[in-house]
């Protein structure tokens, strides 16, 4: 067994991050987590959807949401997750620049939609008196898009560790399941924003 | 780090050793220790409540006291006591039975134990904070978020951090057993414990999450004004109910199969027999964990739910009744025309089948949704689910603790004092829990602190107070049995009960690496078929090499350690504002550590090709 885990092309295998049992464990790994994580949001909108209408006179969601800020958001996550596919596309290649560089735009993308969420909450908050201890609507609202913002703040927290510890020293069979997991995970993070958009916003605008 | 090294060692060597180990075998004796010292006190406590019960009109605590003692009983038993001893089972024998060296993330699984221990003493602080949580392990709102003082804030924080260990486990195990079975060991010839451990771990994956949320929710109204629960805002306590639930159906079946798997295994090694009906046996496991995230609002019949939500989950329910059903007599047929050994293990099994049947039929007319109006909240359900709960999961800890000691500590149990823990603690556990079914039929309702005179409770309460006492004692009996066997019991050989399953294949206790090299299975009980064609060890699947191996590390315990008290800053936040220090404090040292984690590589090391050999067999 090799102590040296870095590539070069002639050795790359075709798979990086599963070509170890430990990127295999952590591949799969994540995977059950994200099944977890998906009973923990089926969770939170079940609260919200049983408590959307519990305003106590406080502002509707018809009257609150925008859809074209929403909209933006929505294009902004989207995008970076195709952006994080071809980071990872270029990890497969063994391209490490480029996939430094479609990662630090995928995490400026996930930037600018956290930068409008609190825009969002600011706007809420400060134009409507719409708080997360007005009514229960206020509570499940802001728990439920909350939470989710949450995630994208440890994903770009995550993303940036491992962009600035493995700047110098590149690709290797130690570091690109890292890579790969939390692409996965970003990805999920977008699957979840896609219900938030259509249930959250989509539904309260219209159903 | 070879074994030598490990022998003679400082008690500060030592102790740093269980701090940062990562080997699934130690963790496993940790979780072991750890679950056996909250047994304890969840076992005080029950005696705390039975004595109080012990006449009519009883002044022995006060009410507010016996609120604390019945919450801490049920949240220490379940949450602290009966899970971890389930997992340090799981953790010490499972790699063991699919030829593995450790599960597949060891740096995790340490982690998973921290979180566990610190969330426990989380919750047991509280005694001395001015009071434990008051409002039942099921802490319903309102009555959980209208609770004065700060008792339910550490009920929250510390099934939060201990529930987030759990998952921790239940990832590890889902990878270890899908990634790092041996060669040859294919899903359908692994041993039943295995299985069960599998099936567990994905019912803890899909079932926890949901209890997370309810707790986040109940610290947010608690902590920060929401108002989730609160009538008044719009809010719903139903909903805590229904999360509480999704998670807490599960939460039984996460508690029983491990244990419906460790009996498995002993019917088959005491019987000399395979298991009879291994594929129904597997099948039926699945379908109980399918059927149990079905059912959760059986607890619900008399929130108005309405009669066809009543109806659906009702039929469910009685439909767990069919595969469980299977398992008991797939266990009587192994029985049937075996050679059987009578020890303490296989008498904790052999006990087990009529008490826990008897606790599956009352859950069948419990839900019967009809008649549950007249059973709920009664000492008819408190007696159905510790017919559940102590005659199969404690029953089912017990024996997998007389089995598999020598294989964890490396010395046989005392026979004798394992059989007098049996009877005791078997026959007070009927003289306890026997007559509260009657208890409960003649309307006496739960949780109350005390009952009138003259209602026909009196000599009930009375002998099931007297059975309580004997199984105190049994438990006594099995303490200083640990005690006497550490210092002065047999030694264990490899292989005590002439076992079927990989585990007996390697020395008792096996060295850190567990498989020098990693056995070849060709079929299911792989040891017993090598000794029926007269072979009597494992074929090795691979020449003898180097053995890689992952590096301790403190960072698991300093991650826990952050996130205990960040815990304290999230309840004190509501008083002081000192508060917020622990609080951001204890969230840098958490998510710190998790930083240095990152971005600290960590390769492990080898043990030699050279090193193995001079290691004796």
């Amino acid at each position: 067994m090799s102590h040296d885990h870095s590539l070069n092309p002639e050795t790359m295998p075709h798979n990086p991050e599963k070509a170890t049992l430990e990127g295999k464990n952590k591949f799969l790994g994540l995977w059950f987590f994200l099944g977890g994580e998906t009973v923990l949001f089926a969770s939170l909108f079940g609260t919200y959807l049983a408590l959307k209408n519990s305003t106590a006179g406080g502002p509707s969601s018809e009257e609150l949401f925008g859809l074209e800020l929403v909209f933006i958001m929505t294009m902004l996550l989207l995008t970076s997750s195709l952006t994080s596919v071809y980071a990872m596309y270029h990890m497969k290649n063994n391209d490490f620049k480029k996939m430094q560089l479609w990662l630090g735009i995928t995490g400026l993308l996930g930037l600018a939609f956290l930068s409008l969420e609190i825009y969002e909450f600011y706007h809420y908050i400060h134009d409507y008196g719409f708080t997360f201890r007005s009514s229960a609507f206020g509570s499940a609202f802001y728990t439920l898009v909350g939470f989710h913002g949450g995630h994208v703040l440890f994903g770009l927290c995550w993303l940036t560790a491992i962009m600035v510890r493995n700047a110098k020293r590149g690709l290797n069979l130690y570091n690109a399941p890292k890579f790969n997991t939390f692409s996965l995970y970003w990805h999920f993070i977008d699957v979840v924003w896609v219900f938030i958009f259509t249930v959250v916003y989509l539904m309260g605008k219209v159903g | 780090m070879s074994n030598a090294a490990t022998q003679n060692k400082g008690f500060a060597a030592v102790l740093w050793d269980y701090l940062t180990t990562v080997d699934h075998k130690k963790i496993g004796k940790l979780y072991l220790y750890a679950g056996g010292l909250f047994f304890l006190l969840g076992g005080l406590e029950a005696m705390i409540i039975r004595i109080q019960l012990i006449k009519p009109e009883n002044n022995f605590i006060s009410a507010g006291l016996y609120n604390e003692m019945i919450t801490m009983h049920g949240t220490t038993m379940i949450f602290l006591a009966a899970m971890p001893l389930l997992l340090g089972l799981m953790n010490a024998i499972m790699p063991l039975q699919i030829g593995a060296r450790d599960v597949a993330f060891p740096f995790l699984n340490s982690l998973g134990f921290w979180m566990f221990l610190f969330g426990g003493i989380m919750l047991n602080v509280s005694w001395f904070t001015g009071g434990a949580p008051d409002s039942g392990w099921t802490a319903y709102a309102p009555l959980s978020t209208q609770s004065p003082g700060h008792g339910v804030d550490y009920y929250v924080m510390g099934l939060q951090l201990s529930g987030a260990g759990t998952l921790m486990g239940g990832i590890n195990f889902l990878v270890t057993i899908v990634n790092m079975r041996a060669p040859g060991m294919t899903y359908m010839r692994m041993p039943l414990f295995t299985w069960t451990t599998f099936v567990v771990s994905i019912l803890i994956l899909f079932a926890f999450p949901a209890l997370t949320v309810g707790l986040f929710l109940l610290m947010f109204d608690r902590m920060f004004g929401a108002a989730f629960f609160d009538v008044a805002l719009g809010g719903n306590s139903i909903i805590w109910q229904h999360l509480f639930w999704i998670f807490g159906h599960p939460e039984v079946y996460i508690l029983i199969l491990p244990a419906f798997g460790l009996f498995s295994d002993i019917f088959s090694t005491f019987s000399k027999k395979r298991l009879f009906g291994y594929t129904a046996m597997v099948f039926a496991t699945i379908l109980i964990a399918f059927l149990g995230f079905m059912v959760w609002a059986h607890h619900m019949f008399t929130v108005g739910m309405g009669p066809v939500a009543n109806s659906i989950f009702a039929i469910a329910t009685m439909a767990i009744a069919v595969p469980t059903g299977i398992k008991i007599f797939n266990w009587l047929l192994t029985l049937w025309g075996g050679s059987i050994t009578i020890n303490s293990a296989m008498l904790w099994s052999l006990g087990f089948i009529p008490s826990f049947t008897l606790g599956g039929m009352t859950g069948v007319m419990v839900a019967a949704a009809v008649a549950d109006y007249q059973y709920h909240d009664t000492y008819f359900v408190v007696a159905h689910f510790h017919y559940v709960i102590v005659g199969g999961v404690v029953f089912g800890i017990l024996a997998g603790l007389h089995y598999w000691w020598p294989k964890i500590f490396g010395r046989i149990l005392h026979e004798g004092m394992g059989k007098l823990t049996f009877w005791t603690f078997f026959i007070g556990f009927h003289l306890t829990f026997f007559i509260q079914h009657f208890l409960g039929l003649m309307g006496m309702p739960r949780r109350y602190w005390v009952f009138l005179e003259d209602q026909g409770l009196d000599t009930g309460n009375l002998i099931s107070t007297i059975g309580a006492f004997f199984m105190a004692f049994g438990v006594i009996v099995f303490l200083i049995n640990a005690i006497y066997t550490a210092v002065k019991g047999e030694k264990a050989p490899a292989d005590p009960w002439d076992g079927r399953t990989l585990e007996w294949a390697i020395s008792s206790p096996p060295p850190h690496y567990n498989f020098k090299q990693l056995p070849l299975v060709r079929g299911l009980d792989p040891l017993w078929i090598e000794k029926m064609e007269g072979k009597g060890k494992m074929t090795p699947a691979e020449p003898l090499g180097d053995i890689h191996m992952p590096n301790g590390s403190i960072i698991p315990f300093v991650m826990s350690l952050g996130f205990f008290i960040a815990s304290f800053g999230f309840i004190y936040q509501t008083n002081y504002d000192i508060a917020y220090i622990f609080l951001f404090g204890g969230m840098a040292i958490g998510l710190g550590s998790m930083l240095v984690r990152s971005l600290k590589d960590d390769h492990g090391y080898h043990i030699t090709k050279e090193e193995l050999e001079r290691e004796a067999d």
